[in-house]
């Protein structure tokens, strides 16, 4: 059987030397992966206040969209698990749990951010939107409905995530383009393919539709 | 009775089929009330986290896990063990097996509890690599699963006058579903409810019933599933983990949430096996293909011990066409990796990556135009269902809309710079007919409609294919047409898989609407002193002869004080569907010799599916195809490593899918002449998906003068493929 020359160390050989990783397949999709608009948790964001808490359950206290939560938590917990186990608000989707799908994506003070980024006793005083808050009854955020408009879900399953995306994008770039799009929305995975779609509606929301 | 012609309205007179409408429960999914499995969190459920082996090839030689149990907040934990009668034979076959469920109050408790068990591990043999056919077989994990000639290829090759010899590759790939496997599941009394992430509403209660670890009556099982966050094929059964739930909510006496993890998911719920094959194929000087031979293997993962290997189906090769003078041969691997599963088109994307590239290479060979040479051969189509026309209408359409003419040049003749630009195609074939399915449908005295189904809408847009089809039938806004699917207590309807939802939901919807505009046509004759005959039902009005009667309301009074019911059945041969599609995809490349990057400039996509019920979710599943397919041809992979077995990139981070701006230019064309809605409708999820890596490994091909044998065409493949080019 003739085989091209092949890298021992795994069983797809060329694909994944790693003295060649970064040359080669870690850049395959880099490109718009680190141009997300969504804002991680940074060490200095902590840095200014010292915050140490004790290893066992205390209590804090949350402001989801507009509503304040009483919670007791150990502080390892994040935002991600207390919004979905605590507070049955499982728009934001539990995915890849290491900062990469944007599934998890809410707006904290106005800012697209990874729910499992953050640790709930860190977002404290802070204010938390969700998904959810985007649909009250008939009353439906734009996004929202031009999502639905375009078409911009199949399974559904990352569509909350990258709804959350949208809009804080288009908050702070409302009249971005098409290359401001395809850079600033890349913070977000979704597996059907709804990235046409949601394109289609980013831009037309950019343009005032 | 009305007898009514229940085949679909002539098209001009269609108020919603095949226009573009939005799904149904579209705001529920964006603004994240719509509840999957995954989400529902009803008063004290418990949580389950797994104890997974890393090993690729082990038994377990001492497990305590009563250290689980000490954990804080853990209730229970499940051995894995009791799924064999002899716990004592239990064997880890690949990475990712399952040992253990840890069940806790919260889901940081649950994996402490997993960490506290302590496992010791005979570590055993292990092979994982399936491009190794030779390695593979001196450890004696090799079979041969067919081997299969006619005519006489020898003679052939002989008298051609071109021949053309290659290897060719695709690696394993996973489903990656978004919303891992799993379920949530609640006991009340001897009633079993599952919210189960599923593509099998109906067919799934008796696994969970029959499970001898459960043993109730299957009449006590009540499966949801209102929405799914992906299955691709992977989540058509109640699979371990699912029983697993279900007996630790019943020891335990509280609902139970267990999901795989993200790592878990991609090892063991299914992946889509890998091919490789020695490829030698040969045209005379007209161009006219005159001999196939192929050797193949691959893998579909463990099997059995002791048992030949699986790979993917012998008798399609070559794909879409078949040729006078063909052999070909095929052997399985037994790899310690995940099983398969069926994954979208199975295994469709790999037969045409490996055909669709071989014959391409072949015309380069022979001085050809890629697509002249597909024109000249179309005629030698493997299937008799298939319609060479068709293809020849979609080669025109998409050669236009990529301006094919203007950018195709001979290998290697593209650009000067270090950035190369060439164009590839590929082609296709699906079956798509519909499944076996029933409902039920209900005109209420008010007007309004329900429909009942025990289908699932795995993203195809099935409520909102179901509510176009009613709402056409009775001549009534969608709005006024509910559609209950998602639970096995509807009536039966079949498993969402091979693209048979879509048509094997119409049928019987049309039909049960017909044979209730049917009785509501007597009633109004008899009220209205009209002939039943006459009648028909459009605008919310009833018609009869371009006069109206009555308003559909008026009309639907006329029931009396409770609904009509009528069943609807399927599949039956009246027209309503039928199958076989094609499908010609097109694409241009710019590829970057000095990074080995592949960018997608302009992707086309045409595609015939019979009568499209709904334009824009028929649209997106041809969109959402490129996007999977961009995806597999460029970074997506399984990645093994030999030395441990393991799976190395079982993460998001790792395990490379496109985003937003990686996906280039997508044009879908739906081919849709009159012709084509007299067809009825056919499944159309799963054949766009399959020419994708054929087309852009031609493309490269084409930009870079190289075959970049094995796909993913990841930069390190390109720059190797460049490497060995220049010697």
């Amino acid at each position: 059987m003739s085989t091209p020359d092949r890298d021992q160390n795994t069983a797809n050989g060329t694909g994944f030397s790693r003295r060649d990783f970064i040359r080669g397949s870690g850049a395959a999709m880099a490109a718009t992966a680190i141009a997300t608009s969504t804002v991680e948790a940074r060490a200095d964001d902590k840095a200014a206040k010292p915050n140490v808490k004790p290893a066992e359950a205390t209590e804090v206290t949350l402001t989801v969209n507009g509503k304040e939560h009483k919670l007791k938590l150990e502080p390892r917990v994040t935002l991600l698990d207390t919004l979905r186990t605590d507070l049955s608000l499982t728009g934001c989707k539990d995915v890849c749990d290491t900062a990469n799908c944007g599934a998890c994506t809410v707006h904290i003070d106005g800012k697209a951010v990874y729910a499992c980024t953050r640790l709930a006793h860190d977002c404290e005083g802070k204010k938390i939107t969700t998904v959810e808050s985007l649909k009250d009854g008939d009353k439906v955020d734009p996004v929202v409905s031009c999502f639905v408009k375009h078409d911009a879900s199949q399974c559904g399953f990352c569509t909350p995530g990258f709804v959350m995306a949208v809009r804080a994008f288009l908050n702070s770039k409302p009249k971005a383009s098409l290359d401001e799009v395809r850079k600033g929305l890349g913070g977000n995975i979704c597996r059907c393919g709804t990235y046409h779609g949601i394109t289609e509606c980013a831009l037309e929301m950019a343009k005032g539709g | 009775m009305a007898e009514l012609n229940v085949g679909w309205k002539p098209r001009k007179e269609n108020e919603y089929l095949g226009k573009e409408i939005p799904r149904v429960e579209g705001n529920e999914k964006a603004s994240g009330h719509a509840k999957f499995a995954n989400d529902i969190n009803t008063k004290g459920t418990l949580y389950a986290k797994l104890l997974t082996c890393k090993h690729a090839h082990a038994r377990i030689k001492s497990i305590d896990l009563d250290a689980a149990k000490k954990v804080k907040g853990v209730k229970g934990v499940f051995d894995f063990r009791k799924f064999l009668d002899d716990p004592k034979a239990f064997e880890i076959h690949y990475d990712g097996t399952i040992i253990a469920a840890v069940v806790a109050e919260r889901p940081e408790q649950a994996e402490d509890g997993v960490k506290a068990i302590k496992v010791e591990y005979e570590v055993l043999d292990h092979f994982v690599d399936e491009q190794d056919l030779k390695g593979a077989t001196e450890k004696k994990r090799t079979g041969e699963v067919g081997n299969a000639k006619k005519g006489d290829v020898e003679a052939a090759l002989k008298d051609a006058k071109h021949v053309h010899k290659g290897y060719y590759g695709i690696h394993t790939i996973t489903h990656m579903c978004l919303e891992p496997h799993g379920s949530h599941c609640e006991w009340k009394g001897e009633d079993l409810k599952v919210h189960l992430s599923t593509q099998n509403v109906s067919g799934t209660a008796g696994q969970f019933a029959g499970s001898p670890l459960i043993g109730i009556d299957q009449a006590n099982v009540e499966i949801v599933c209102n929405y799914i966050g992906g299955g691709f094929g992977s989540k058509f059964a109640a699979d371990q983990w699912g029983i697993c739930a279900a007996v630790m909510a019943k020891e335990l006496g509280a609902p139970v949430r267990l999901m795989l993890d993200r790592a878990t998911e991609l090892k063991i719920a299914g992946n889509r096996p890998s091919g490789f094959g020695n490829i030698t194929v040969a045209c005379d000087a007209e161009g006219r293909i005159t001999a196939w031979d192929s050797e193949h293997w691959g893998s579909g993962g463990f099997t059995d011990v002791d048992k030949p290997g699986k790979t993917i189906d012998i008798n399609q090769f070559p794909y879409v066409f078949d040729f006078e003078n063909r052999n070909r041969k095929a052997t399985g691997i037994n790899t310690n990796c995940g099983p398969e599963r069926a994954w979208r088109a199975p295994p469709h994307p790999q037969l045409c990556a490996l055909t669709c590239t071989a014959l391409d290479d072949l015309a380069a060979k022979a001085g050809m135009d890629s697509l002249e040479f597909y024109r000249k051969n179309i005629d030698q189509l493997a299937t008799k269902a298939a319609n060479p026309d068709i293809y020849r209408a979609e080669f025109d359409i998409a050669a236009k809309l990529l301006d094919w003419k203007g950018k195709w040049h001979p290998r290697g003749e593209g650009g000067k710079g270090a950035v190369k630009k060439g164009v590839g195609l590929a082609i296709h074939r699906w079956g798509g007919a519909a499944h076996a399915a029933t409902c039920l449908v209900k005109v209420h005295p008010d007007g309004t409609v329900e429909s009942f189904a025990g289908s699932q809408d795995i993203g195809t847009g099935t409520r909102t294919c179901i509510g176009l089809v009613l709402a056409e039938t009775f001549g009534i806004p969608p709005s006024m047409v509910k559609v209950n699917i998602g639970t096995n207590k509807y009536p039966q309807s079949g498993p969402s898989g091979g693209s048979t939802t879509i048509g094997g939901v119409s049928g019987p919807n049309r039909r049960a609407g017909i044979e209730a505009l049917g009785k509501i046509f007597d009633l109004v004759a008899e009220k209205y002193s009209v002939k039943a005959d006459t009648l028909s039902a459009g605008k919310g009005k009833i018609w009869s002869g371009g006069k109206e009667v009555c308003s559909w309301k008026d009309a639907a009074k006329l029931i009396g004080p409770t609904a009509l019911e009528v069943q609807g059945k399927g599949p039956v041969k009246d027209g309503l569907t039928s199958l076989e599609v094609g499908g010609v995809q097109m694409v241009e490349v710019a590829v970057d010799t000095e990074t080995g990057k592949v960018r997608i400039e302009k992707f086309v996509a045409v595609q015939d599916c019979g009568l499209i019920v709904d334009l824009l979710t028929a649209k997106s599943q041809v969109y959402g195809s490129l996007i999977m397919g961009i995806a597999y041809s460029l970074s997506e992979e399984r990645i093994m490593d030999n030395k441990t077995g393991r799976f190395i990139n079982a993460d998001l981070e790792n395990y490379k899918l496109p985003r937003i701006g990686d996906i280039g230019e997508l044009i879908v064309e739906m081919y849709q002449p009159d012709s084509e809605y007299e067809r009825g409708v056919i499944g159309l999820g799963e054949p766009p998906v399959i020419a994708p890596g054929a087309a852009i490994s031609n493309a490269v091909a084409n930009a870079i003068g190289v075959r970049v044998p094995v796909l993913p065409l990841t930069p390190q493949r390109v720059l190797d493929s460049l490497a060995k080019a220049k010697g």
